[in-house]
């Protein structure tokens, strides 16, 4: 049976125009920055200086705080700065800047492409690698997956549920690991289980991926426990809240995680780097993602080092096109449009979007025609003319009451509002402010 | 029939004796004592209720007048020092003198000399645009224009010019309740003295990139090559995180560090001509 999450949801299209393309692993790029901050939480705290030599894999910036996780080289070279720098949002944040000159590996990961299917670590020791190998969640919030996998006192998970809608527009990175990395995926599943105890997991996949579902059903079957939910097509079911509800009939409840209904929620690029980090001791240097867009001459999906540079990776897909209106940092829906192309990419990039100049600019905003089309597609049930309006007026108790914080940012109202009006624009803002008031009340 | 009459007077009056009786108790129960001066201090207020003396209104600034024995920290920006001290007056108290402050927009990056690098078609807000990305030009210190200063004024005393593209202050309705300074994202307002004839120098720029990232985002930004600092008799310039910044107490106007700046970041405002290029001219 198809299911699907019963409230709102919209239908853009798709342009997976790189469903095909098998993941090509992109050259070594001749320097990387990596940002000290690509994780939701406490920024890691640099180890390395100027001048320092590091290998691939090494850590060079450590947890730094409970929410916060490590991160490591990408390449083999010099620490030519660790100092302020651009980031995706033009502004200067840290980060370290590695030369790269060859590409040695730290001692003990495991290169090879063997499969290990034995696992012999236990769940504490599965918890630890994760974090020790830095891995956030990669759908895109990058929330450290260590926490997500201890689990609170007195809360039990009963079922894992795994990501792999991929309802992004034009995204393909997670349908071509589904693909290609199918083994492994099902390994670091059952990783995944094991750290939580649980006995079950769900993988959720869209029906418009049908060879993903069959490749993963098939392998499924040898494992026990696992099982393939076919879903309908609907944005946004690739969120945490909406894709437990699709499949197994729960409501997390506002304000609280799915941990509070019995189950954790991880991403197929994150089950995969768990494999990676804990079978074959190799920490998250790297992540596989898109370059697509319209008028790009080869839209592919690239196994990217991390802190690899924008134009490095639209070089290696073709080159900027003439007609390029914006770069997106992400999908159609989510991402963020980029200053310019010389930024890296972190871990939660999922893909790198270029858009032509004809679909690069907004409609123009109009007064609000009380068609309630953004309520009735919102799907947490919020009303965001509502919010848009009291945050525009700075009714920021109003803003609170009308729940904004329950917003996902999954942009379902500026897409569908026909008046073009800028309503997410102004949610995030009612957001941050609300959350900034509340955290005032609470000192 | 007289004694429906009778009995309906004797009724009523015991009704209204009785009814006197409960709202005298109540009223005496529940009498609120406010100190006349309230409404006194209230008077001389200019009942903007603007909310530039961190209190919520006029009213609720005149009860902290008329509470506080010391009421030298509280100041309203609006008043005159005149209706301040016939407040001091009515309250015996004693009254520091306050100099009058006006708003000073530090950014001078017009559309000439910082160049827009991208489109933003976003929300107009200024607080949206900051939080998205650094703007439309390179500058991630400078004015986006947006004119969220100028919504919030309540004395009408900025507006947008059209032909820069930066918000300018009205000196003479600038009451320097500090509105724009907080609704500002980039903290680009500040409020300083105001000296005679509305005469102004300080740094139109609060860019603390180093000089040459600086100069490459905007012509006029301030690069931090320290040639005011130099050239100040009064040690009122003091150079941090590649910006000068003026003291307003400290600058006597004395319009030496202007000419020095190689990338024209000081203006002087409302002065007469110089005498070397008015002969010059």
């Amino acid at each position: 049976m198809i299911q699907t999450f019963p409230k709102g949801g919209i239908h853009p299209a798709e342009d997976k125009f790189a469903a095909g393309i098998p993941i090509r692993v992109l050259p070594l790029p001749k320097t990387v920055n990596i940002p000290v901050s690509q994780h939701i939480g406490a920024p890691s705290e640099p180890l390395v200086a100027k001048g320092d030599k590091v290998k691939t894999g090494q850590l060079i910036a450590k947890s730094n705080g409970f929410v916060s996780t490590n991160i490591h080289s990408s390449v083999t070279g010099t620490v030519t700065k660790v100092d302020k720098m651009m980031d995706s949002s033009g502004y200067k944040r840290m980060a370290i800047s590695i030369d790269a000159e060859e590409d040695q590996w730290e001692e003990g990961i495991d290169t090879s492409k063997t499969l290990n299917r034995k696992i012999s670590a236990t769940g504490d020791e599965i918890i630890r690698k994760i974090l020790d190998a830095g891995i956030v969640g990669l759908g895109g919030a990058t929330f450290p997956s260590h926490i997500k996998l201890s689990v609170p006192r007195g809360k039990k998970a009963e079922v894992l549920i795994i990501n792999g809608v991929e309802c992004e527009p034009c995204l393909t990175s997670d349908h071509r690991l589904m693909l290609e990395k199918g083994e492994e995926l099902m390994v670091g599943i059952q990783l995944l289980m094991k750290a939580l105890n649980v006995k079950r997991a769900l993988i959720g996949i869209e029906n418009n991926k049908p060879d993903a579902i069959r490749h993963l059903s098939s392998l499924a079957s040898d494992y026990e426990g696992t099982e393939v939910k076919t879903l309908q097509i609907k944005y946004p079911q690739g969120a945490e809240k909406q894709l437990v509800k699709a499949l197994i009939k729960r409501e997390v409840p506002s304000g609280k995680l799915p941990i509070d209904v019995g189950t954790v929620v991880h991403n197929i690029g994150t089950a995969f780097a768990v494999y990676e980090a804990v079978q074959k001791n190799k920490p998250l240097i790297e992540r596989v993602i898109t370059v697509t867009g319209k008028k790009i001459e080869s839209p592919s999906n690239f196994m990217v080092r991390i802190g690899t540079l924008v134009s490095d990776l639209v070089e290696a897909a073709g080159g900027l096109p003439d007609d390029t209106g914006k770069i997106i940092n992400g999908g159609p829906m989510m991402g963020k449009a980029l200053k310019t192309a010389d930024v890296p990419v972190t871990k939660g990039t999922s893909g790198i979007l270029i858009v032509p100049s004809d679909e690069s600019r907004r409609k123009p905003v109009l007064n609000c025609v009380r068609c309630a089309k953004c309520v009735s597609i919102c799907p947490m049930g919020l009303e965001p003319y509502l919010l848009q309006a009291a945050t525009e007026f700075k009714k920021w108790d109003l803003v609170e009451n009308e729940r904004a914080l329950d917003c996902m940012e999954c942009g379902s109202c500026s897409y569908i509002c026909p008046s073009g009006r800028p309503l997410l624009d102004y949610i995030r803002l009612g957001k941050s402010t609300v959350s900034k008031i509340i955290r005032s009340r609470k000192q | 029939m007289s004694d429906i009459v009778i009995n309906s007077i004797i009724t009523v009056s015991a009704m209204g004796t009785a009814a006197a009786v409960i709202l005298f108790l109540v009223a005496r129960k529940f009498n609120v004592v406010e100190d006349p001066r309230i409404d006194q201090v209230e008077e001389e207020l200019p009942a903007a209720n603007c909310g530039g003396c961190g209190l919520p209104g006029c009213r609720a600034f005149a009860e902290a007048l008329v509470r506080a024995d010391d009421i030298s920290d509280l100041k309203c920006p609006v008043s005159s020092s005149e209706a301040m001290s016939r407040i001091a007056v009515i309250l015996g108290k004693e009254i520091a003198e306050q100099d009058p402050l006006v708003a000073v927009v530090r950014c001078a990056g017009t559309p000439d000399q910082r160049s827009k690098t991208s489109i933003y078609d976003g929300a107009l807000s200024c607080t949206i645009e900051s939080s998205l990305y650094t703007g439309e030009s390179d500058c991630p210190y400078g004015c986006l224009g947006l004119g969220e200063c100028v919504e919030v004024c309540r004395f009408d005393a900025i507006f947008m010019n059209p032909e820069t593209m930066l918000p300018e202050v009205i000196d003479d309705l600038c009451t320097a309740c500090n509105a724009c300074v907080v609704a500002c994202p980039r903290d680009i307002i500040e409020l300083r003295k105001k000296n005679k004839k509305d005469r102004k120098i300080f740094v139109a720029c609060i860019n603390q990139e180093k000089g040459g990232v600086a100069r490459k985002s905007c012509k006029v930004a301030c690069i931090g090559c320290g040639k005011c600092l130099k050239a100040c008799k009064f040690e009122a310039i003091t150079l941090e995180n590649n910006l000068a910044y003026i003291d307003p107490v400290k600058c006597r106007l004395c319009r030496k560090c202007p000419p020095e700046c190689p990338t024209n970041a000081i203006p002087e405002i409302n002065f007469p001509e110089r005498k070397a290029a008015a002969e010059a001219s």
